[in-house]
């Protein structure tokens, strides 16, 4: 018994999947069951050199005030790409920003980046955490520029790649590199893609399948966090206010709204104002579209791997998939009574949903881990 | 609301497809200014049909609570503020004092003056009594700015149904709040209220902008549903000899536009639920003129999907309508001095429409 859900068609505004062939063991010729082709841009092709500089530029610490945050201090391969059970992310100097870092895997489905989808795609997102000051807190792209120019293994890797030396590289190339890694960083292949694009009948547990019956029934999950036809990105690339911190600053909204307006800030501004300032963070997309419909929503995530990424929400708030699931059958409030958001997303309403149903979507989202990354966070933590 | 188009220009290439083609519909007004004032240059938002629910008790129906709760505290934050607000009627579902009070008191939130009219939700049950102890009387008049607003009562019946044909108050309410109804009876403003407002706009010069609101549409359109007034023409004859005349009114929860002679006609959007546009419901050809539209397809998922509220501009003398779709992408209804006729400034093309689902 096989139930098959169309949705939307995704990749929108992204170039017709040009899947490449390189050699690197994390980019097969397919995509890992239950992930549609790696959509790969024109301007910025896949070859084994670039990913592997790529690597090296994400993990590199020296690209910040301290010398000691990177891509990876946030999203870490040994935490599931995540910075978890950080509630929000740490940059320089432990100073916290506002948001919960999101997996980098898959990230390259998606059809923008950051919670509010503030940047359209990996190359452009890659630029702004150098520069924002609670994270790698640099004043300009400037330090990056220096190292990559003049440390002879990224002078020889930047020549080979892009065949640029001394100033025609520039931050452009930095971007294209980390972005072309980042592409290679995608996960499928889980219990449930098996038992659902595979065909193993026993690759669920009999609570993970009802769970499955929820999710895409009673639970209303799927018709954010999509399951198609052939492929699952659990995610619409919309924007959803869900009842998640906005709820703390409800009586604030209209003039915080109102002054973000006033401010008419540029999209460099806005990314430092929400990552430093949480009562505006808690505008969401509003901040980027100053739509009132977008009032204290953020992207759809993922729920690849989910079970390995606790804390939960934008703002890492939920602690266990347990709660978050409470969350949605209460209608969009944590606590039962609590005060409704006005600008809830009319797709959140209260859930029919018994006890024993909290536990079978938990035990399948617990089935959306793929195996090589849990693999890797395992090695870590027994190290 | 307060983008300029240098944001627009910026932000545009952060956006997917839906919120770019909402982007599109901003500019509000398409027409030269007719005042030559421009501190007369005016807006106001429109709220309509909200359609509260009482269950028992305390408990309300949900989903319309929560469609006037956004609708106020959208409104709210409108830049530049509206000089007023219009509700649009049929704030109550069944007219009881408990319906009205609860949406009384979410109305009181809005920041701004606002004025009401009467829908058939809020009549039949005791003929408007505990609503006009609320908001007032059942129809008037008032200025703002150089235009003439005129508010009416266009769900009133023949005397004889009203009157004498049923047994209880709840029962006539319930018969009214039906669709296709054999036992309805069709809406009108009536002689009295046409005799009103005939002396209310002997006073007015011919080119001041007259807007009329109303709850039923002040033309006929389809009976079964009451998308009818049963002396429209009698009123519209009334609002010929304007330059400019525009009648504004609720109950059908679509959008939908006309041109009558001098007379522009927008409908606004429920708060509460769709209606689907009449004519894919009558299996028979339907009388609609082709006067619209038809609305972008709604999503289930999301229940506010396909109501809405409305920002309504008269920088131009003319309505310029806003309708800000939940969970869609606003529209657009403005004049076009071309054709002479509201139209969408976005969707009128068939070219431009967003094609409806064809398969499942």
């Amino acid at each position: 018994m096989r139930r098959f859900l169309f949705a939307a068609l995704l990749g929108a505004g992204l170039v017709a999947a040009a899947w490449a062939v390189v050699g690197s063991a994390a980019l097969a010729a397919d995509p890992p069951l239950g992930l549609p082709p790696v959509p790969i841009p024109e301007n910025n092709p896949m070859t084994p050199e670039k990913i592997t500089l790529g690597e090296k530029l994400y993990n590199e610490k020296r690209f910040s005030t301290t010398g000691d945050v990177g891509c990876v201090t946030c999203h870490d391969p040994k935490k599931a790409f995540t910075d978890s059970p950080l509630r929000v992310s740490e940059g320089i100097e432990k100073k916290t920003g506002t948001r919960n870092s999101p997996t980098t895997i898959n990230a390259v489905y998606m059809t923008s980046q950051f919670w509010d989808g503030r940047s359209p795609d990996l190359e452009d997102q890659a630029l702004h955490p150098f520069v924002n000051p609670v994270e790698h807190g640099l004043a300009s792209h400037e330090p990056i520029l220096e190292i990559v120019r003049t440390d002879p293994e990224y002078v020889r890797a930047f020549d080979e790649v892009f065949g640029t030396t001394g100033e025609d590289i520039t931050i452009r190339e930095v971007t294209l590199a980390i972005a072309a890694f980042e592409r290679t960083i995608v996960s499928g292949n889980s219990p449930f893609d098996r038992w659902y694009y595979g065909g193993e009948e026993d690759a669920l547990t009999e609570q993970q399948k009802r769970g499955f019956e929820l999710f895409i029934n009673e639970g209303r999950c799927v018709s954010c966090h999509v399951i198609e036809q052939t492929q699952a990105l659990f995610t619409d690339n919309r924007f959803h206010n869900i009842g998640v911190g906005i709820n703390d600053i409800q009586d604030q909204v209209p003039e915080l709204a109102g002054e973000f307006l006033d401010a008419d800030l540029t999209l460099s501004e806005v990314d430092v104002e929400v990552l430093t300032d949480p009562r505006t963070s808690e505008l969401g997309r509003f901040a980027i579209s100053h739509g009132f419909g977008d009032l204290g929503s953020f992207k759809t995530p993922t729920l690849r791997n989910v079970a390995l990424t606790a804390p939960y929400m934008h703002d890492g708030s939920i602690e266990t998939l347990e709660e978050v699931v409470i969350h949605y059958m209460n209608g969009g409030v944590t606590e039962v009574g609590d005060p409704v958001n006005d600008f809830l997303s009319s797709g959140i309403r209260p859930l029919d949903i018994e006890t024993e149903d909290i536990e079978a979507l938990v035990a399948f989202m617990e089935a959306l881990t793929s195996p090589e990354i849990a693999a890797q966070v395992e090695a870590a933590e027994s190290e | 609301m307060t983008m300029t188009i240098k944001n627009l220009d910026r932000r545009q290439f952060v956006k997917g497809a839906a919120s770019a083609a909402a982007v599109s519909t901003l500019p509000l007004s398409t027409v030269e200014l007719a005042f030559a004032d421009p501190a007369k240059n005016f807006s106001f938002a429109y709220i309509s049909d909200s359609h509260i629910q009482h269950i028992k008790g305390a408990e309300f129906v949900r989903n319309w609570d929560r469609g006037l709760i956004r609708a106020v505290a959208e409104t709210n934050m409108l830049r530049p503020k509206p000089d007023f607000v219009m509700f649009g009627g049929d704030l109550a579902q069944l007219g009881t004092k408990a319906e009205l009070d609860h949406g009384a008191e979410m109305l009181a939130k809005l920041d701004f003056k606002t004025h009401c009219l009467l829908g058939e939700h809020d009549y039949y049950l005791d003929l408007g009594e505990y609503w006009s102890e609320l908001f007032g009387p059942h129809w008037y008049s008032f200025d703002h700015k150089g235009v003439h607003f005129v508010v009416l009562n266009s769900i009133l019946t023949y005397d004889e149904w009203t009157f004498e044909r049923w047994p209880t108050p709840e029962q006539r309410m319930l018969e009214m709040a039906g669709l296709d109804n054999p036992n309805g009876s069709p809406f009108m403003v009536g002689e009295k209220q046409r005799a009103w407002l005939a002396k209310d706009l002997e006073g007015v010069a011919k080119d001041t902008p007259v807007v009329v609101f109303s709850h039923s549409p002040i033309q006929k359109i389809f009976k079964g549903w009451n998308f009818w007034t049963e002396d429209a023409e009698q009123v519209q004859a009334l609002l010929q000899p304007f330059d400019t005349a525009t009648v504004i009114y609720g109950h059908v929860h679509q959008i939908q536009y006309n041109q009558i002679g001098n007379i522009s006609f927008h409908a606004v959007m429920a708060t509460a639920w769709p209606w689907p546009y009449p004519h894919s419901y009558a299996q028979a050809e339907s009388h609609l003129p082709k006067l619209t539209v038809p609305m972008n397809r709604a999503d289930p998922f999301f229940e506010r999907d396909a109501t809405g509220w409305q920002l309504v501009n008269l920088d131009s003398g003319r309505v310029a309508m806003k309708y800000k779709l939940y969970d869609n992408s606003d529209r657009t209804v403005a004049y076009n001095p071309v054709t002479g006729r509201p139209e969408d400034t976005v969707y009128q093309d068939p070219e431009s429409r967003i094609s409806p689902q064809i398969h499942y």
